[in-house]
């Protein structure tokens, strides 16, 4: 689903240039539940941003679904992220004057489907995740743990093969963490691909691959321990 | 096009729109006040241009009036202070000679006693043609003008000026067929006329007698009292003014270059003074109107632009969740002609209402200072398609500044 060789990406700073990613090689199948961890600065981000196709990289290869990503335009690439992509972001990011069942229903309206049909689409995701009685409520009258559970019925909605979720849980406490992990468990159960970013330990342990991002290289990668139990 | 009628694109403009409601009325109320500015002035304009045009309204503008005074050279000796007279010869040779003539028109003029039963007047009395009419119209009340009959048959018929009705015959009296006295002379009255705001006889009122009755009763002979020329269009009565004044001076024996030979009025001079202004005062009123109406664009430009330097956030969602730049830029440029649209359709209603006030409060009666102050529809289409023309333009602007900024900046935005 996801291949990625000799990945470099480096930001200017000033004259110099940060050099965040130092030839990352990964490889992620269909169907896996992956988290990145790193500190900050480890250059988690980055490479969510490149896999989510918001950043270009440098040199270096990505294959998103077979498919070689260079020199994408911005038109393609937001042809590619509503097809393929789905963000789940720290910040929730939900449009503040939409009500939950337009923010769900907006992927759906850039896909080009019509109203009445984007509304019922719309409606089955924000019941998937339990938010059916909230769908008239705009994103300032749900809590916090509603607003990500919004944002994840959104990204599911246009139906992607990956899901992105930059740092889900940063923002939650406890409880409303865990409910969304057991909601992104869910949604891989049902065969999405799920990519998690995180520097919470136990986030990280309730997905099936841990991948440890450090200084831009990655210094391990290896199944959870608990899925040999299970 | 056919997002244009997608119920989803005026949604989404709706919503944003709704979103900020203060900002959206600042924005409408900018360009409403350029539109509004335009479509008042020129109305403004207009009422003055039709006021002037209702003054003058009645002369012929291309005319000049021609006369013969005294020589100031001696010439072919003739000593200088020789008295002058217009002959009806000269009229044929004018005729004959000048280019681009529409009428020559002779006419008479004294002063007479008038008098109806016990009710008399000093007024002034003309000798004219049927084409004198034509010259310089006159807006007949009761029955006609003077007829080529009335000129071959030498006939005792007048016809009065209001002011005249006024003050010799009583109120509701029909002064056609009745008889008044000019002169000792018995005039039957055939014709009123109400004269339009510049009298030509002063303000004692006019009687016109046909020219060939005048001649007789006051003796002049073939004389002519002085006489109205005017041009044909294309023609300029500058030009024809000059040529006259040369014919004469030939046919009358005057030194070529002697100027005070033959007196002369040229209307279209002085009318295209006034014409001139107007046009001046249309031409500031243009200036003015769209000057305001690209600052108002502008503010639109800008307002939007601010706008979408809040909204990067959420133009950075929107990327993310899939939509392509184009959109985002059809967006922010529907969102723009849409404002400036209902700010000029505002705009334009509020000019018009306010015409209607000054109509109603200046544009009345015969003191008016404005007259029927209007702005062509066409004036008005252009000005509508400019606004929407300058509002997608300034909207490319916010809509680059959009665009331009990548996704993962925009989302990083806090």
């Amino acid at each position: 689903m996801i291949s990625i060789r000799n990945l470099h990406k480096s930001y200017p700073m000033g004259k110099d240039s940060l050099h965040v990613l130092k030839g990352l090689n990964l490889e992620i199948k269909e169907g896996e539940f992956v988290s990145i961890m790193g500190s900050s600065g480890s250059g988690k981000s980055t490479l969510l941003n490149i896999v989510g196709l918001l950043d270009e990289h440098d040199s270096g290869e990505y294959y998103l679904n077979n498919q070689l990503i260079e020199k994408l335009d911005e038109k393609k690439a937001a042809i590619l992220r509503n097809k393929f992509l789905g963000f789940v972001f720290q910040s929730f990011n939900l449009i503040n004057y939409k009500n939950a069942l337009e923010n769900v229903a907006l992927p759906l309206y850039y896909k080009g489907i019509g109203r009445k049909e984007r509304n019922a689409i719309a409606l089955e995701y924000l019941e998937k995740v339990g938010l059916k009685d909230r769908a008239n409520h705009l994103p300032n009258e749900l809590s916090g743990g509603e607003k990500q559970r919004v944002a994840v019925a959104r990204a599911l909605v246009t139906n992607p093969k990956v899901i992105l979720a930059d740092e889900p849980t940063g923002a939650l406490d406890s409880v409303n963490s865990q409910a969304v992990m057991e909601l992104l468990k869910e949604i891989n159960r049902s065969g999405m691909t799920v990519f998690v970013i995180t520097h919470e330990e136990d986030i990280a342990a309730e997905t099936d691959r841990i991948v440890r991002l450090k200084d831009g290289v990655i210094i391990s990668d290896e199944k959870t321990i608990k899925k040999a139990i299970v | 096009m056919k997002f244009l009628f997608d119920s989803d694109t005026w949604q989404e403009i709706y919503s944003s729109i709704r979103k900020n409601k203060i900002r959206t009325a600042i924005t409408i109320i900018g360009v409403m006040w350029g539109i509004f500015l335009l479509v008042v002035l020129l109305g403004a304009a207009k009422g003055v241009e039709n006021n002037f045009n209702k003054i003058f309204g009645d002369f012929a503008t291309n005319s000049v009036f021609v006369w013969a005074q005294q020589t100031s050279k001696p010439f072919k000796g003739f000593q200088e202070g020789k008295s002058l007279t217009l002959k009806m010869s000269d009229l044929e040779s004018i005729k004959k000679e000048i280019k681009g003539l529409e009428f020559v028109v002779p006419r008479h003029q004294t002063q007479a006693l008038t008098v109806n039963k016990f009710k008399t007047g000093m007024f002034g009395v003309f000798g004219d043609y049927p084409e004198f009419d034509k010259v310089q119209k006159r807006n007949l009340v009761y029955g006609r003008f003077i007829n080529d009959n009335d000129i071959k048959e030498k006939k005792k018929i007048c016809v009065i000026e209001d002011e005249i009705y006024k003050q010799l015959f009583d109120k509701d009296e029909n002064p056609i067929g009745q008889y008044i006295k000019i002169n000792d002379i018995n005039y039957n009255v055939v014709g009123m006329y109400k004269e339009g705001q510049v009298g030509s006889g002063g303000p004692q009122g006019n009687i016109h007698i046909p020219f060939t009755t005048f001649q007789q009763v006051y003796n002049r002979g073939d004389s002519v009292g002085w006489m109205m020329i005017t041009g044909q269009p294309g023609f300029d009565i500058t030009q024809i003014e000059a040529d006259v004044k040369l014919l004469l001076k030939t046919l009358h024996k005057v030194h070529p270059e002697d100027e005070r030979a033959f007196g002369s009025f040229n209307l279209g001079k002085e009318i295209a003074k006034v014409t001139g202004f107007l046009t001046g005062m249309q031409f500031l009123t243009w200036f003015v109107g769209i000057s305001t109406l690209i600052a108002g664009v502008f503010a639109i430009g800008n307002i939007l632009l601010i706008t979408v330097k809040e909204r990067t956030k959420e133009i950075g969602i929107r990327r993310a969740l899939g939509a392509k730049p184009w959109e985002i830029k059809r967006h922010i440029i529907l969102e723009s002609v849409f404002l400036t649209s209902i700010a000029g359709a505002l705009g334009i209603i509020f000019g018009g209402l306010v015409l209607m006030l000054i109509d109603a409060t200046m544009g009345q009666g015969d003191e008016a200072a404005l007259t029927n102050p209007t702005v062509d529809i066409p004036v008005i289409i252009i000005a509508a398609i400019t606004l929407v023309v300058l509002g997608s333009l300034i909207g490319l602007i916010p809509a680059h500044t959009a665009v331009s900024i990548r996704p993962i900046e925009a989302l990083r935005e806090e």
